[in-house]
């Protein structure tokens, strides 16, 4: 066998295909020449029919046809009859999806399979050598596609009337932007809108101009006794849909430390942390300055908090300083007091933007 | 009225007739169906992605006849008992309703999804193909260039894919995906207040994630998959060198049927194999994470694979953040630390690659066209280079599970960020120099075995006691007992079952019986020539 496209000594002579004693393979194989396709080397895996070896392949491919015939029965008789409606515990519905999915693959691989012993082990060999006929286009054809491009910008005109192609210019950029138009103009929401970045849900002008009070998730306003000492709970604003994704940058932790923590939190309080705290509570955003996860690991023994998506970790004793990860800002502080009814409520709003920073963030 | 025989055997023909009356489709077809496709096992990576491609359109529109992209909340009540009576979002109640209270849905959500993930799996080790063999190089920049965007627009696909859902872990990638646009200096919160209508979460990103995910996105990739493949034909895959094989020439099987045959019985093994999965393996169970609340997150939150790096090059980031004043103008600005890792590497990670063989060639100063492909080892600055690339997105991608390996190998949280930051800085150029020395080594006993031969174990002892080994060389030799053969670019055998002068190592599937050497061995050239001084040793 050679596979040297050239090596076949002379060039193959045109074959007549009428030729009523060509067997069909020599007619394809002329056609495959006339598309620049030499089949050199064609060889039958079984060229002596009906052999042992031969009928045990086609008896390996028939195999994985009825393995799928009968994958594809299970898979249906599964769909329809095996229970399938969800219930709890350890049950036959739970074995419903593995079921479909093993029956399911099992027949397409069958198919998969059969097709491909097929065509590897029944039919014949072949090599086939085709020219690629790539690099560029011949070089008369460039020049006359080149100045066929070249003459229709001539025929235009638009060298030698400059006007015109400005007046073009001038005229259809309006039109470019007249398409982008409605979907800016639909889509574009200004953050400077009622400060959105910088208000939460424990804005008193939002709530009527009453201080807001930390609830629970339920709604429930919150005593100081309910959080015991190191301990902490998460609050939300106590306003309708409060604790819903409404408020998404309201949730913030309320944290009951230590007395001798509370001191030391009292003592390094930055100048706009300073009244926030009320006694050895502090309630800080729980929403991480970082990438606005909620930072909500609270180590109790170290005063750290972790937020578990990028390992920022601050330290509440510091005013919620980040000491560790990537975030950069403190935790905002919510400042709280008590209320004549004894709740929690907030005095205002968190002094700065909760979340994530941005660029037009102070 | 006399019906006419219909001579069943005659219609193909005569329908054939009719189409080539119509559309003279007789040339062209034959010109496909005689098409020459080299083969080669690594050719076949990127079908894995076009298969995978095709089980997600099936299996997502099925999805998309029963998710409701809404974010007004409801109470659930549907029959997973767990989460009965709790508040939440239409979008989460319609994925929870799809998976338990549709018939084999939770079957076509998996498949979906591990769709998706073995789509991503088989474009990057596609690309590694591509990279590593140098077909990428002229003609093919255009394909290279297609390629690297179908990666990140896949990479969009399953970012609002994910998201849909709306469970605690997706809402939480949401949310990190707002913070993300919100850094971006200057437009960063116009860019988030349009594109969530007001504040995070807003009412209607379900619905324009969803546009997104089931028209736009795969509109886009339908189209350039289109091209992609277009491409292919038209400028005819390359090939391994070899014998017989050139630079213009295409070695192979014919399209039909033989190439097909192999396409079709793989696209169904493809498609086997994401049942299976789909079917035996949970993926993204959000029945266990629970509606999306912005209070509510929990350790190892981890997104899909493919996602990873971005969300380590986010942990390790040190914590740099640039503020500023423009003359008093405003109250001061930000360019938050998030920036860095999550736009502008990105950013550069897309660049690159669409600039490399440009690059390349220029650096190289080849601007040839070729449709040989190169071994890795052949071109070890090449080689190295992509082996820097794996080793950064590696360090990248695992920090990005850093907490889940702190915590199941009892290692410091902040000595795994550290190590992770370190090591992103030493692990590529080491992966460089590593990769360098391998391809050069590998080069050298190519050579070693063209020069002195195969070996063959055979242990010789010589008459003033030194030990030699005998060698078999692969062509005749000149009188310093040197092969004259010159490397072609291609596998040289190293084994003497390779040359054929020994059975194969291993006989059948289920008979794993080495055979002795009753090898198909060409007249006049036993494996092994007892050398002439054999006598004279045992003289």
């Amino acid at each position: 066998m050679t596979t040297d496209t050239h090596a076949h000594g002379t060039e193959p002579e045109e074959v007549d295909i009428y030729d009523p004693r060509l067997s069909r393979f020599e007619v394809v194989r002329e056609g495959a020449r006339r598309d620049g396709v030499e089949i050199v080397h064609y060889e039958d895996p079984f060229p002596v029919k009906g052999t042992k070896a031969e009928r045990r392949v086609v008896r390996s491919v028939s195999a994985f046809f009825l393995l799928t015939g009968i994958a594809a029965t299970v898979f249906m008789v599964v769909y329809i009859w095996w229970p399938w409606e969800y219930e709890l515990g350890a049950n036959n519905s739970k074995l419903y999806t593995p079921l479909l999915g093993l029956s399911l693959g099992v027949a397409l691989l069958g198919i998969g399979f059969g097709i491909l012993t097929w065509g590897k082990k029944l039919m014949p060999k072949e090599i086939a050598i085709q020219d690629r006929h790539d690099g560029p286009s011949e070089r008369a054809q460039r020049k006359l596609t080149g100045e066929t491009m070249a003459y229709i910008v001539d025929e235009l005109g638009i060298k030698r009337r400059k006007t015109l192609g400005l007046a073009a210019l001038l005229g259809l950029a309006p039109v470019g932007l007249v398409a982008a138009a409605p979907l800016i103009g639909g889509l574009i929401k200004s953050p400077t809108k009622d400060r959105i970045l910088f208000r939460t849900g424990w804005d008193p002008a939002a709530n009527g101009g009453r201080l807001v009070r930390l609830t629970r998730e339920d709604g429930t306003p919150i005593r100081p006794e309910d959080v015991s000492v190191g301990g902490q709970m998460t609050v939300f604003p106590g306003i309708p849909e409060g604790a819903t994704n409404e408020h998404a940058d309201s949730p913030t932790l309320l944290i009951h430390l230590r007395a001798a923590d509370g001191e030391k939190a009292l003592g390094s309080a930055k100048p706009v942390n300073e009244g926030a705290q009320w006694e050895n509570f502090v309630a800080y955003s729980k929403i991480c300055t970082h990438a606005g996860c909620p930072a909500s690991l609270y180590e109790q023994q170290t005063n750290r908090l972790l937020c578990p998506c990028h390992q920022s970790q601050f330290l509440i004793t510091d005013n919620a300083r980040p000491i560790f990860g990537p975030a950069t800002r403190s935790l905002p502080q919510l400042p709280i007091t008590v209320d004549e009814e004894g709740f929690f409520v907030a005095t205002s709003d968190y002094k700065v933007a909760v979340g994530p920073a941005f660029w037009e963030r102070p | 009225m006399k019906r006419r025989k219909v001579d069943v055997s005659a219609v193909p023909a005569k329908v054939a007739g009719g189409l080539d009356d119509r559309f003279q489709a007789a040339t062209p077809l034959r010109n496909i169906l005689n098409k020459v496709f080299p083969d080669h096992w690594s050719f076949l990576l990127g079908e894995i992605a076009l298969f995978s491609f095709i089980v997600l359109l099936l299996t997502g529109t099925f999805l998309t006849f029963f998710y409701d992209p809404s974010l007004s909340t409801t109470t659930y009540d549907g029959s997973y008992a767990p989460l009965r009576g709790v508040h939440m979002s239409q979008a989460y109640a319609s994925s929870l309703n799809l998976s338990f209270d549709v018939r084999g849905g939770l079957i076509m959500r998996q498949m979906h999804h591990w769709a998706a993930l073995t789509f991503m799996s088989a474009i990057v080790v596609h690309m590694f193909r591509i990279f590593f063999t140098g077909a990428f190089r002229k003609p093919r920049e255009t394909n290279w260039i297609i390629g690297s965007l179908l990666f990140w627009i896949g990479f969009l696909a399953g970012f609002t894919g994910y998201s849909l859902p709306d469970d605690a872990l997706s809402g939480t990638g949401l949310r990190i995906a707002s913070a993300i646009m919100l850094s971006i200096p200057v437009i960063g919160s116009w860019v988030t207040t349009s594109i969530f209508d007001g504040e995070f979460p807003g009412h209607v990103i379900m619905g324009r994630f969803y546009i997104a995910h089931v028209l736009l996105i795969p509109g886009a990739l339908l189209a350039l998959i289109t091209v992609h493949l277009g491409l292919v034909f038209k400028q005819k895959h390359t090939q391994w060198p070899g014998p017989g094989r050139t630079e213009h020439n295409v070695i192979g099987e014919r399209f039909v049927p033989r190439y097909t045959i192999k396409q079709g019985g793989f696209f169904m093994i493809v498609f086997g194999v994401i049942a299976l999965m789909g079917g035996l393996f949970q993926i993204n169970p959000i029945w266990l994470f629970g509606p999306y609340e912005a209070y509510a997150v929990s350790a190892a939150s981890q997104p899909d694979w493919y996602v990873m790096f971005l969300d380590g090059s986010t942990r390790l980031f040190p914590a740099w953040e640039i503020r500023f004043d423009l003359w008093g103008w405003g109250d001061g600005y930000t360019i938050p630390p998030i920036f860095w890792p999550t736009v502008v590497l990105p950013g550069i990670l897309t660049m690159l690659p669409l600039a490399y063989p440009f690059i390349e060639a220029r650096l190289t100063k080849d601007y040839k066209a070729h449709n040989l492909l190169q071994r890795p080892r052949d071109v070890p600055a090449r080689t190295s280079l992509g082996a820097m690339a794996i080793a950064f997105w590696i360090v990248l991608t695992l920090s990005g599970g850093n907490d889940v390996i702190a915590d199941k190998f009892h290692i410091s949280l902040n000595a795994m960020t550290w190590a992770g930051r370190i090591l992103l800085l030493v692990a590529p150029p080491l992966a460089y120099y590593v990769t360098y020395r391998i391809c050069l080594g590998l080069q050298q006993h190519d050579r070693e075995v063209l020069a002195h031969g195969v070996e063959t174990g055979i242990i010789r002892r010589l008459p003033d006691g030194r030990f030699i080994e005998v060698h078999q060389p692969l062509a005749p030799v000149d009188e310093h007992g040197h092969g004259s053969l010159e490397y072609a670019g291609w596998v040289v055998p190293k084994k003497m079952n390779r040359l054929g002068a020994l059975g194969p190592a291993i006989r059948g599937f289920f008979f794993p019986i080495e055979k002795p050497a009753e090898a198909p061995v060409s007249p006049g050239h036993p494996p092994v020539t007892a050398h002439p001084e054999r006598e004279e040793i045992t003289k």
